[in-house]
């Protein structure tokens, strides 16, 4: 069994299809990082993947233009960060709690609009591979990582412009100081409330963006609950991502490794029971979680709504 | 001028009562849009809607049905909630206690006095919850491991074990997935219609926890928990072991749900169980302020959200998922809404009024 999996062909299979798996992950997961280091955890992550997988679809479905679909993707997930920002900054809610709100507003329009608008499995032309010319002849290493479409290539692009509009441009200081000492970065002017409001926004953008790669680059098909619980994976990864893109660059793929040789164990046929191998990446996150814990450093304010009188 | 929010020196109860309501109607009204939007008469959807839970003896006792779960696992959260413990895997400790119930009922209940059998499936239900509860709680009161994922996680853990049981491992020759039924010694006595004793079990537990937490000491510990855990060590409170028993507890009343919708309901174990009561039960909770007894009613309230969105799709072609969507509409306006119990809104800059010690 062991040796059938260690076949060449098999394994850069297993490493293509995780390069491929890791773009949800990383899109969802940088969003979030930007909106946990403003100091907030937006928890609805899973539920603004879902509503971004079906407004990418459908509009693809209707326009048969797949970038229409992700036009209309980052839409959605900005309503729906707009929707998280005014909950949980303006009203101070609970954060945890009103995630789990948008997840099920998300996960009940979502399948109330299919069924509403298509209401039959249909699949749409998504994006296709584009070769990297020359890079994609490298043995090996061009199949792993230069044959992909373009939302692959764009996820990797954003780890290391992440980290330089994180930590070396000035905005990205301001986020940093209103996730750690919001009381202190008031003091100097910096508007504690709009950095998370935009650190939201474009966290619920990109993880609309996670969904719509679901759809359009990956399955080409609406079903329900199509995410399987990856938006919460992505929020877990932010934290053993320890805030860092490089960080979360390294857990996106070790998951979507771990989610890949699941694919390929099933493919195959081993003798493995499928939902075992499926429940693979939900067990390892509760480990990593815990192998993490207590060991790592968190935005001071993370979870923390703050009031300027308080 | 600037709007600002001033604490209360003790909680509206105004705001207490309104919120919720006004959330309910929020998420009526939306959902009234998106139903024009897709071209179906709001008032007639909502109609058909509650006719659908309610027009008759027998659909109502299908709306108690699906309440006995809500309540149930209702209940079990709101225990983790007092203590501002996110337990978000009651859908997972529900289908473990299904499991648990099932196990028991197909494989150990052989030879044994018919009384026994169904008391063991139920224990049985309130153990396996209680350990799926139990892991997040240790994690989190000895490792700080936050519990929103760890619960979510397991969640998947457990459907997807359920399902390796109902479509391989327990699976009865002769059917595509689901075990044997069970025997009638573990099934669950009936009431009306489909609607089991379980209902009992969600009334009395009700009333058990209303007087755990506002008559009994290891309540008010609880509370104070929830509310400022520097005081609590103070005082004494062993902190970490109280996590860990009232999560416990929390688990288990989720496993009994669904130890006792297996045994009442579809009398062996099949797809079906994991439908999301595990989630609703948090709005349920919210909705009811943790209250024990409010608990049952909107626990009625949100069944009959179920029970009539499957009526309209059946009988107005609407998608079922209505139901769903008004749910999830509710807990948001609710959340938002939850500052006005906790502050006043003032236009002007006020004056800073003294800090008040709450107890």
């Amino acid at each position: 069994m062991i040796d059938q999996l260690l076949q060449t062909h098999i394994i850069i299979g297993v490493l293509a299809t995780g390069v491929r798996l890791s773009t949800p992950f990383l899109l969802a997961a940088l969003g979030e990082m930007f909106t946990q280091r403003s100091g907030v955890f937006n928890l609805g992550v899973e539920g603004i993947m879902l509503m971004g997988a079906f407004s990418g679809f459908w509009v693809t479905l209707v326009t048969g233009t797949p970038m229409l679909g992700i036009l209309a993707a980052i839409i959605v997930g900005a309503l729906m960060g707009l929707l998280m920002a005014f909950v949980s900054v303006t009203m101070q809610a609970k954060q945890g709690i009103s995630g789990i709100g948008l997840y099920m507003l998300g996960w009940g329009l979502a399948g109330f609009l299919f069924r509403i608008t298509v209401g039959y499995v249909t699949s749409v032309e998504g994006f296709r591979p584009i070769a990297i010319p020359i890079l994609s002849d490298i043995p090996i290493l061009g199949t792993v990582l230069f044959n992909h479409n373009w939302m692959v290539y764009f996820s990797l692009l954003l780890v290391p412009i992440s980290w330089v509009v994180l930590f070396k441009t000035t905005w990205g200081l301001k986020v940093r100081a209103v996730g750690v000492t919001p009381e202190a970065a008031d003091t100097l002017g910096v508007s504690v409330r709009g950095i998370r409001y935009a650190c939201v926004v474009i966290g619920s953008i990109m993880a609309g963006l996670a969904g719509a790669f679901l759809t359009l680059g990956h399955t080409n098909m609406y079903g329900d609950n199509l995410t399987a619980g990856r938006g919460f994976i992505a929020v877990a990864l932010v934290y053993f991502g320890r805030w860092n893109p490089w960080g979360i660059l390294a857990g996106s793929l070790f998951f979507s490794i771990v989610d890949a040789l699941q694919l390929w164990v099933q493919v195959l046929g081993l003798d493995i029971p499928y939902e075992f191998a499926v429940m693979a990446p939900y067990v390892l996150t509760v480990v990593a979680l815990a192998a993490v814990s207590g060991r790592i450093w968190e935005p001071a304010a993370l979870g923390k709504p703050f009031d300027r009188e308080a | 001028m600037q709007i600002i929010f001033e604490k209360r020196e003790s909680v509206s109860r105004q705001a207490v009562i309104l919120v919720p309501i006004v959330s309910f109607l929020v998420s009526l009204l939306f959902g009234a849009i998106l139903l024009a939007l897709s071209g179906a008469n709001p008032f007639i959807t909502y109609g058909a809607m509650f006719s659908g839970a309610f027009g008759t003896w027998n659909r109502f006792t299908e709306t108690l049905v699906k309440a006995i779960p809500l309540m149930l696992t209702g209940l079990g959260v709101s225990i983790a909630f007092r203590m501002r413990f996110w337990n978000i895997g009651a859908e997972g400790q529900l289908t473990l206690g299904g499991v648990a119930a099932a196990g028991v009922a197909l494989y150990l209940s052989q030879g044994l006095p018919g009384w026994l059998v169904l008391l063991l499936c139920i224990l049985a239900g309130c153990i396996a919850g209680a350990i799926w509860a139990g892991v997040p709680a240790i994690l989190k009161a000895y490792l700080k491991v936050d519990e929103t994922l760890t619960t979510l996680m397991l969640n998947y853990v457990a459907i997807l074990f359920s399902e390796q049981l109902y479509y391989v491992s327990w699976r009865a020759p002769g059917y595509n997935s689901g075990t044997a039924p069970f025997p009638e010694t573990a099934w669950l006595p009936r009431i009306a219609g489909r609607a089991h004793i379980g209902l009992f079990f969600a009334i009395i537990l009700a009333g058990i926890l209303w007087f755990v937490f506002n008559r009994t000491r290891w309540g008010f510990e609880l509370k104070i928990i929830g509310e400022n855990q520097t005081a609590a060590r103070y005082l004494g409170i062993d902190i970490e072991r109280n996590i860990v028993l009232a999560i416990l507890l929390s688990g288990a009343i989720s496993g009994l749900a669904g130890a006792s919708e297996v045994l009442g309901i579809a009398r062996r174990l099949q797809q079906g169980l994991s439908v999301g009561y595990g989630y609703t039960a948090i709005i349920v909770a919210w909705m009811a302020q943790l209250n024990p007894i409010v608990i049952l009613f909107v626990g009625i309230l949100m069944a009959a959200l179920l029970v009539g969105g499957d009526q309209i799709q059946m009988k107005m072609r609407l998608p079922a998922a209505v139901g769903l969507v008004l749910q999830g509409m509710i807990l948001i306006p609710m959340l938002a809404g939850s500052i006005f119990t906790e502050y006043h809104i003032r236009i002007i800059r006020p004056q800073k009024t003294g800090v008040e010690a709450e107890a």
